[in-house]
């Protein structure tokens, strides 16, 4: 399939065309300075050489208008190339809202890739063709960084915060996956490969593979055996010590110093680890530390598991998380915009666990 | 001599001239040297140390280049690959590029080209020479046992928490090595100010006391910024302080934000002294006054102030918002501006100039050149759309040596030749420097354009092993780091050849008219035997004024 000696890399996504187009015109552009001041250099050279050792040269001529111009040109270039290089890295950083998302996990020295419904792989991704895939990405360690360059989008793996990046493949092959930020001894083979599959041919190897557990059902078993649910699952006529969770996902919550927070991936992972910082209106700084005693694995499930609580529908929206309206803090502390649209369906309204095994992430 | 005419010329007394007392033969023996107070002698001191670390660091580099000429990893183990490749970061950041212009060239010149005996605190310069070895031995103490593998920019939490090697050692010799650059740029500043001849205004200074003063004030500025955050790593690494650690509490990325707030600028740090060298290289080679000399000097001011606020452009796909993103883009193009009008600025004063093709010209015609495309293909990775791909690339690596090698080792090297005789009062072999001059600008071109190429690819920099399609254009690289590795030795085999059994240059062997050549070659310990009193600006050549000065057949070679 590859050629031996190639000299572009694969366009395989809806968005490399687009970095390409800047890239070539930004080739050409600096192709005509290279040229012209080197083509400057020889002319003058060869026409002002000395002739007599003794020869010197004309008294300068100052041109105030030749500095304006050379300064106006270039800057006039480049606002043009960063302005157009923006929206081209805008859509690159801004999923769509049909976007699946995919967990992948950067540790030394491998990915570990867990698909939404459970199954999970290591250094290869399988994906289906044609479908916008939003990976959130965690390190276990260092800092790793998820680089496709068939689909020309990277993003680093950041230890203690989640961050994203996003693609649609458009042509079925098997690409390059890499890890571009340098780790440690065995960083250039945190390599891998990504799998793009007709439609047909990925619902086959999704059939035969070992179906794990779906991330939510991970996340609401972990929620019970943490103990989690003791605190944080409301039950009628006992004071609760922990906000209830129901709805609390990509909604504004009330600090209590006052401050309103966004309740996005790395909120609920900084409540998970670290309790104490951001502590809700209303209730007491009373909750321990996680830290250490779950995985970055365990912890997206977790999250995935609080998400699924919540008001998903406004959910996977753009790196900075989704950003609902403000509105009263209800007594929870909590103010759920959406609430309305969901809550039929969340496991917390029904008695027993199991309920939440059977939750699924809105699939496409 | 008569004293009241400004700028006497020197007679030309090429054969008599190198017996005259001078600051080498002044005194004799080791204690003259390792106890001296002169800034020539301790440029040359400088000379020597920096070479050794330039060596050193070359070293690395071409065991890199042996190591990727196959996709497998063969030569060496990872481990090694990765203490190779960070030793040849290190050394060559550090311990070359930052100091080699500056320390050997500043020190040098700058005394001489404003017409004043010596720096101000010619014992703090002595001081920042010690200072600067001690930081290189904590450094090579750390490389023989074993050295680091974090890459030069130490990220955390790999450096404070997983490395296992030498990793405080290292930064510590970073750290003591700070202090000598803000030494000397403590003094370039105070006696910039302070010991201009008589006649010397601001805009009768040449274009590399401009460029030095501006690259002293980010020493002065950014250097603390970076001996903190060593301090840092250091307290996380030892005590286990939870600063960069999220394990500890801490923040990755907050060691990002204060390294490139030092290392960012410290890229101009490299670039600006060399600037100031070609401009030089350019007015007198061209005997024409710089083109737009007022908006070269205050560009190289713009840089350095501007060079402080686009270091988030190494953070795009870190984690910071896209929003700052989108500032610290448009910040980094507004930078390119001041360097394009340079560029531009020193092709316009060939224009009716009087060219000569002597190598120091040579050196300044391929910087320009280099330069122009480093330059450009540093504004492509500061727009947003592209760095997300080529960053962490072979992209990156070609982009910044482009820079640094393209453009800051091409303007050493010209300086050195340009500046050799008055050093020695001797010449070096002219078809030899001039071969030296195409080796090294062939041989660069042809190790990093392919690169370029592997980074848009997608090759991930600091890798040890690569997938088999990326060979061809690893092995073309190797071959041009080949061709330049002779091209680095060359002048290395003819300078020191010179120092014995040169021809004697005489006192100006460029018929150059700046103060520095107003005085024999090597000059007097006092550099000049009376004050000169300066009554116009730099490259202002009139046809007596050559006739003058020159003192050996000008085409020599």
């Amino acid at each position: 399939m590859k050629s031996t000696f190639p000299l572009f890399p694969d366009s395989a996504s809806t968005l490399s065309g687009h970095v390409d187009a800047l890239f070539i015109v930004w080739s050409l552009v600096s192709l005509f300075f290279t040229i012209l001041i080197a083509g400057l250099i020889v002319v003058l050279m060869s026409r002002y050489r000395r002739r007599h050792p003794e020869e010197v040269g004309a008294d300068e001529r100052a041109a105030l208008w030749l500095e304006v111009l050379w300064s106006a040109v270039p800057l006039a270039i480049m606002l043009a190339m960063f302005a157009w290089g923006t929206k081209v890295f805008f859509e690159l950083y801004r999923p769509p809202a049909d976007a699946v998302e995919y967990t992948a996990i950067g540790k030394q020295w491998m990915w570990k890739v867990q698909h939404p419904e459970g199954q999970s792989e290591i250094n290869a991704l399988h994906i289906p063709v044609g479908q916008p895939v939003k990976i959130k990405l965690a390190s276990e360690d260092v800092i790793h960084s998820f680089y496709i360059p068939a689909f020309r989008v990277k993003q680093d793996a950041v230890p203690g915060r989640y961050t994203s990046l996003w693609f649609n493949p458009t042509k079925p092959g098997v690409y390059h996956l890499f890890c571009a930020e340098y780790c440690g001894t065995e960083h250039s083979r945190m390599i891998g490969s990504v799998i793009v599959m007709e439609p047909r041919d990925y619902e086959t190897w999704m059939a035969g593979g070992t179906p794990g557990k779906s991330m939510v059902a991970s996340g609401s078993d972990l929620f019970t055996s943490l103990a989690c649910a003791t605190c944080h699952r409301p039950s009628p006529g006992v004071t609760q010590r922990g906000p209830s969770l129901e709805g609390v996902f990509g909604s504004q919550v009330k600090l209590a110093d006052g401050r309103a927070v966004t309740a996005d991936d790395n909120y609920v992972r900084e409540s998970i680890l670290n309790p104490l910082a951001k502590v809700v209106a209303g209730y007491d700084p009373v909750m321990p530390t996680f830290q250490g005693q779950v995985s970055e694995e365990q912890l997206t499930q977790l999250i995935a598991y609080v998400r699924s609580l919540g008001p998903t529908g406004a959910a996977p929206a753009g790196g900075t998380g989704g950003t609902p309206a403000a509105g009263t803090p209800a007594a929870s502390g909590v103010t759920n915009p959406s609430s309305a649209e969901k809550d039929a369906t969340s496991p917390l309204n029904t008695a027993g666990q199991t309920q939440g095994a059977a939750q699924k992430p809105p699939q496409k | 001599m008569d004293t009241t005419v400004a700028r006497s010329p020197i007679l030309p007394t090429p054969e008599t001239s190198f017996e005259r007392p001078n600051y080498l033969n002044a005194e004799y023996g080791w204690k003259s040297w390792l106890f001296t107070l002169d800034h020539k002698r301790i440029a040359l001191l400088y000379l020597l140390s920096v070479t050794v670390f330039f060596g050193l660091g070359g070293t690395f580099a071409g065991l890199i280049r042996l190591e990727l000429l196959t996709p497998e990893g063969d030569l060496m183990g990872p481990d090694t690959y990765n203490r190779v490749f960070t030793m040849h970061g290190i050394i060559m950041v550090f311990f070359f590029l930052i100091p080699a212009i500056p320390a050997v060239l500043g020190n040098f010149l700058v005394p001489l080209m404003i017409g004043a005996k010596d720096l101000a605190m010619p014992r703090l310069n002595l001081a920042s020479w010690y200072v600067y070895n001690l930081g290189g031995l904590f450094t090579l103490w750390a490389i023989v046992n074993g050295g680091v593998d974090t890459g030069w920019t130490f990220y955390t939490p790999f450096s404070t928490t997983y490395s296992n090697t030498y990793v405080v050692p290292t930064a510590l010799g970073i750290f003591i090595t700070g202090f000598s650059t803000i030494f000397t740029a403590l003094n370039f500043i105070v006696t910039i100010h302070r010991m201009r001849a008589p006649g010397l205004n601001w805009f009768r200074l040449p274009l590399f006391i401009w460029s030095t003063y501006a690259t002293s004030l980010i020493i002065m500025l950014g250097t603390p910024v970076i001996a903190i955050t060593i301090l840092l790593v250091g307290a996380e690494r030892l005590l286990g302080l939870g600063i960069f650690n999220p394990k500890l509490g801490g923040d990755p990325v907050l060691f990002e934000h204060l390294f490139w707030f030092y290392s960012h600028p410290a890229v101009y740090i490299m670039i600006l002294p060399a600037m100031g060298v070609i401009s030089e290289l350019i007015g007198h080679f061209a005997r024409k006054k710089v083109f737009g000399y007022r908006v070269v000097a205050f560009a190289s001011v713009a840089i350095a102030v501007l060079g402080f606020l686009v270091w988030g452009h190494h953070l795009f796909v870190a984690g910071e918002s896209i929003y700052s993103a989108t500032v610290f883009s448009v910040l980094s193009m507004l930078v390119a501006v001041p360097s394009a009008v340079k560029v531009f600025n020193w092709t316009a004063t060939l224009y009716e100039g009087s060219i000569s093709f002597q190598t120091p010209m040579l050196y300044a015609l391929g910087f320009i050149g280099l330069f122009t495309i480093g330059g450009l293909t540093g504004v492509m990775v500061a727009t947003l759309g592209i760095d997300p791909h080529v960053h962490d690339t072979y992209f990156i690596v070609a982009h910044f040596h482009y820079v640094m090698v393209g453009g800051t080792i091409m303007a050493y090297l010209g300086g050195i030749h340009y500046w050799w005789p008055k050093m020695t009062g001797r010449l070096y072999p002219g078809f030899l420097s001039k071969l030296s001059a195409l080796l090294v600008f062939v041989g660069f071109n042809l190790t990093f354009f392919p690169q370029f190429i592997l980074g848009y690819m997608g090759m991930p920099r600091r890798y040890w092993s690569y997938p088999p399609e990326f060979q061809v254009l690893n092995v073309l690289s190797t071959a041009g780091a080949t061709v330049l590795a002779v091209g680095y030795t060359l002048p290395l085999c003819y300078f020191a050849w010179s120092i014995k059994y040169g021809k004697r240059s005489g006192d100006n062997p460029w018929g150059a008219n700046s103060l520095e050549w107003d005085t024999p070659s090597p000059p007097p310990t006092e550099n000049f035997y009376t004050t000169p009193v300066v009554t116009h600006g730099p490259y202002e050549y009139t046809r007596e004024d050559v006739h003058n000065r020159t003192t050996q057949e000008a085409n020599f070679g």
